[in-house]
């Protein structure tokens, strides 16, 4: 049986999403010292949709694994992973062949750094990417306009990775999201280390892209830059999505969030109470049975230590908790 | 890096990664052992000369064949590997104290660390090969000379490792707390980094070994090294080519081989237990 | 500015090679002067001379002169360019070195390049399909490859091919009894084949183990991770940015190999009879050819200082990769 706000998910779910997640999980086998394997769970239980021109910010503390989500989309896991669960994308299941066959035209991922360059491969080059021959020309072309759009001048082309400067490889690295037209965007932590200026210029360049019909997935450490541009802020915490909130709902004391962590989230920003949250993350070899937010929480009950609690869909937004209604 | 990997199927297929390899280190170590204790215990009578059984080809009796003497080429064969394991054994530990000596003097200071890596370039500016002939002719030749030659052209990469790792140990904190309380530089060197390179020396003398190994087998074969009176493979080799034309083919492929296969056996041993001591490599 | 820089890396490179052959100079004249050899007895052989020519000898060769004052006269002489006459060929040493080196050459030059290209393509396809068969096959050939003592190797090529087959001479480089003209190019492809192969076959394990594990790394990096994002996939990643990435760090390591291939040409020639400069070498070592042996060991230093000067030269200036640091620490 279903109750209410899982049905709610589900009618929500139909027609327009362009990505789902549903219940994923990830894990990898390890050897440690003297050869012994073991397991390491990165991701569990994970669910979250992405939207035809909307900005989905997926927002988690640095080292989280929230990388590790958007290569588990691409399909570019590391071969000792274990990805369960299900993905569809545009209503059909993306299995690994589907993964391999769209990503780089319909799903583009925008790389953290400038370390996701070839070293030794022109600028120009790289960001046209793979092409038959008969194409240069156009793709060289479209290169040069997206480049002149983005205020990145001839020499560039010629140009090495490491020979650019901070704010020309971000702007670099979003051009290559742009050469191939796609419809799915994940950008991964794309605004380390910017100041205020080029900040609110790269998170324009994705605003640019959700206006132009993409679905863009920000994956970001950064709430206050998340909070800028997004639609809808997906909360990152050991592993798992606690929170999918609009925009809307971040405001005053936070009252219409939904989940204890988001509202410590929002409440520790300088500008609001700035009141930091006590203890740490789970780690992520902890084995934990219940909510992950067990042990921070101020408002656990008996039932939050007993299984994951169910995503639940409330005033327009999802949320994992048993508290709230 | 996976040797262990290769042996994957089979007898070997309900076991995991880290029961294979120290399987396959145990196995090979065995195999070394009973060809020095059996080297150890050949006694005089069996490589006696029987003119009545000269240049057999390999049979029952003689698996190896028999040289124009008509001593037994396995026997024979078997007391060289002896003897080029011993020699190994003596060059690789010479060496492996040169390397400790030098890495820690290289720790000491900015003067000694340059003049250790000095040093390193130095050795490594001539050919191995030719070193080790030039030492040898230095030292009169005979086993002192390859010994020597031979420990003295090796200790050059464990150095390095050694180096590198002590620099790696001086931005711990515990080593800053030590200078702190004003311990002296070589309390610190002997008390601090060598419990902590004891492993790493070992596993280089082992890794040292076979280069050893193949490097007095090649000197000596040049007639630089042992004298043609020990029954070193490199002496039965190079006599071996006096008779090729002749069509005796046993007399050199089997000494050859049963030395690549000692020397193959040192490298796994030294591969795994670099594998077992470093996880990260088997991560594959 | 480059051409400056360049200028004082090879300034700075000069004076260690001046440094460097100063030092090999005294320690391999105080090594040979160490050993019990008598330089008479090395130039006379086996023959008997009278007391008196002996006395013109040992005056000659300086038997009964210091130490110090012979290091002194090889060294003078040596600075001008004059290193001796060798004992055992009765000619100047520089002679005999320029003729055996130059045959030495083709033979490490054919078998330098035809590892290096051979290793290279077996480490790409090793790395490509890390932990399959065809890496373990390649895998497997190379630790015993490594393994393998030279020597031997050429002693079972010289059987199969030689003695079996009969498909290549025993011996020597060009055919006894013909002067150099008379030597045709044929003669000396076929006298150079087996050593080359032997020579090749084991610089291949050491280059296709690198390039396998650099490769391996490489397809692991975060750049190669990106294109595969992008849908770059299979063979053409490989070509575009695993050996574009793997092609100079081989090189380089081809390179610093230059003194693992002097060592494998002297047991090479050795076994061939191949009249090189290793041949040169065991000849001179066991005949006592003091002036001889003395020469070979400063061209040799010389040629694996060429070999890491060139190493050095392509990590330094020809890498774009090294530059960029520079320009940031």
């Amino acid at each position: 049986m279903l109750n209410n706000a899982e049905m709610n998910i589900e009618k929500r779910k139909e027609g327009e999403a362009l990505l789902k997640i549903k219940d994923i999980s990830l894990s990898f086998s390890q050897y440690v010292s003297g050869l012994r394997q073991t397991e390491l769970k990165v991701i569990s239980s994970l669910s979250m949709e992405a939207y035809s021109g909307e900005i989905l910010a997926v927002v988690g503390s640095s080292g989280s694994g929230k990388s590790l989500l958007a290569h588990a989309i691409l399909g570019i896991l590391p071969s000792n992973a274990k990805l369960l669960g299900k993905m569809e994308y545009k209503g059909q299941e993306l299995t690994q062949e589907k993964k391999e066959e769209l990503r780089g035209k319909e799903i583009a991922l925008i790389p953290q750094s400038v370390n996701y360059l070839d070293p030794l491969m022109r600028i120009s080059d790289q960001v046209i990417g793979s092409v038959d021959e008969r194409n240069a020309e156009l793709m060289k072309q479209t290169q040069r306009d997206i480049f002149r759009k983005y205020d990145l001048k001839p020499d560039v082309d010629r140009m090495f990775p490491h020979e650019l400067s901070g704010g020309m490889a971000r702007r670099v690295l979003v051009s290559t999201a742009l050469i191939n037209s796609s419809k799915l965007i994940i950008a991964d932590e794309p605004t380390p280390g910017l100041d205020e200026k080029n900040l609110n210029e790269t998170l324009s360049y994705f605003r640019d892209m959700a206006n132009k019909g993409c679905a863009v997935i920000l994956i970001t450490h950064d709430i206050e830059a998340a909070l800028k541009i997004s639609d809808k802020i997906a909360i990152f915490y050991a592993g798992t999505i606690l929170e999918e909130a609009n925009i809307e709902d971040f405001k005053n004391d936070g009252e219409n969030l939904r989940h204890p962590y988001t509202r410590a989230l929002w409440n520790a920003l300088p500008q609001n109470k700035f009141q930091a949250i006590k203890g740490h993350q789970p780690m992520q070899d902890e084995i934990i049975d219940g909510c992950f937010f067990y042990e921070r929480c101020s408002r656990r009950n008996e039932l939050c230590s007993k299984g994951t609690p169910q995503l639940k869909m409330i005033k327009e937004g999802l949320v994992r908790c048993n508290n709230v209604s | 890096m996976s040797t262990a990997a290769t042996i994957n199927k089979g007898l070997f297929r309900g076991l995991n990664l880290r029961q294979k390899t120290i399987l396959l280190i145990s196995f090979m170590s065995l195999l070394l052992i009973a060809i020095v204790t059996s080297s150890v215990f050949i006694d005089g009578g069996s490589l006696s000369t029987d003119f009545g059984s000269k240049n057999l080809a390999p049979s029952l009796d003689h698996p190896f064949g028999t040289d124009w003497m008509g001593r037994d080429m396995f026997i024979r064969t078997l007391g060289g590997l002896g003897l080029s394991i011993l020699i190994g054994a003596i060059a690789s530990t010479i060496s492996t104290l040169l390397s400790v000596i030098l890495g820690l003097l290289s720790s000491v200071g900015k003067i000694e660390d340059s003049f250790v890596s000095w040093l390193v370039d130095l050795f490594l500016s001539i050919p191995h090969l030719l070193l080790i002939i030039l030492i040898s002719i230095g030292l009169g030749g005979g086993a002192t000379g390859v010994i020597i030659g031979v420990a003295f052209t090796h200790w050059t990469s464990l150095t390095r490792v050694v180096r590198a790792e002590i620099k790696q140990l001086k931005t711990q904190d515990y080593i800053q707390i030590s200078r702190n309380f004003g311990k002296s530089k070589w309390w610190i060197a002997v008390k601090h980094f060598m419990p902590h390179l004891f492993p790493q020396f070992i596993l280089g003398t082992i890794l040292m070994f076979p280069h050893a190994i193949l490097h007095e087998a090649s000197v000596t074969f040049l007639g630089f090294g042992l004298s043609p009176h020990e029954p070193a493979i490199g002496i039965i080799l190079s006599e071996s080519m006096r008779y090729l034309s002749a069509g005796y083919w046993w007399l050199a492929f089997f000494p050859g081989l049963s030395l690549l296969i000692v020397v193959l056996s040192f490298d796994m041993i030294g591969e795994n237990l670099d594998k077992l001591m470093n996880p990260k490599k088997a991560q594959e | 500015m480059k051409q400056k820089k360049f200028g004082i890396f090879i300034g700075k490179k000069i004076i260690r090679l001046i440094i460097l052959l100063i030092v090999v100079c005294i320690a391999s004249f105080w090594l040979v002067e160490q050993s019990p050899i008598d330089p008479v007895r090395a130039y006379i052989g086996e023959m008997s001379i009278q007391p008196e020519q002996r006395a013109i000898l040992e005056e000659y060769w300086g038997v009964n002169t210091p130490s110090h004052e012979k290091f002194f006269n090889w060294a003078g002489n040596v600075l001008k360019g004059d290193l001796g006459i060798s004992l055992i060929y009765r000619m100047p040493v520089t002679y005999v070195i320029k003729e055996r080196f130059t045959a030495s050459l083709i033979l490490m030059a054919s078998s330098w390049l035809l590892s290096g290209i051979v290793g290279f393509i077996l480490g790409i396809i090793a790395g490509m399909k890390s932990g399959s068969l065809i890496d373990k096959a390649i895998k497997t050939y190379c630790y015993v490859l490594i393994a393998t003592p030279t020597f031997w190797l050429a002693l079972i090529l010289l059987l199969v091919f030689s003695v079996y087959l009969g498909w290549f001479p025993v011996g020597l480089s060009v055919p006894i009894g013909l002067t150099s003209e008379e030597v045709t190019l044929f003669d000396r492809v076929q006298h150079l084949i087996l050593p080359t192969l032997t020579l090749s076959v084991l610089g291949v394990a050491q280059i296709a183990m690198f390039t396998r594990e650099k490769l391996i790394e490489i397809l692991s990096s975060d750049y190669v991770l990106f294109a595969k994002a992008r849908g770059e996939k299979g063979f053409d990643l490989v070509l575009r940015h695993g050996v574009r990435n793997v092609a100079l760090p081989a090189i380089t390591l081809q390179f610093l190999g230059f003194s693992e291939l002097f060592g494998g040409a002297v047991l090479v020639e050795q076994v061939f009879s191949y009249p090189g400069i290793g041949q040169a070498t065991v000849a001179a070592g066991l005949r006592s050819d003091v002036p001889l042996l003395l020469g070979i060991v400063l061209v040799s230093a010389l040629f694996v200082f060429l070999g890491n000067l060139i190493a050095d030269i392509i990590y330094e200036f020809i890498d774009p990769r090294i530059k960029q640091q520079e320009t940031t620490t």
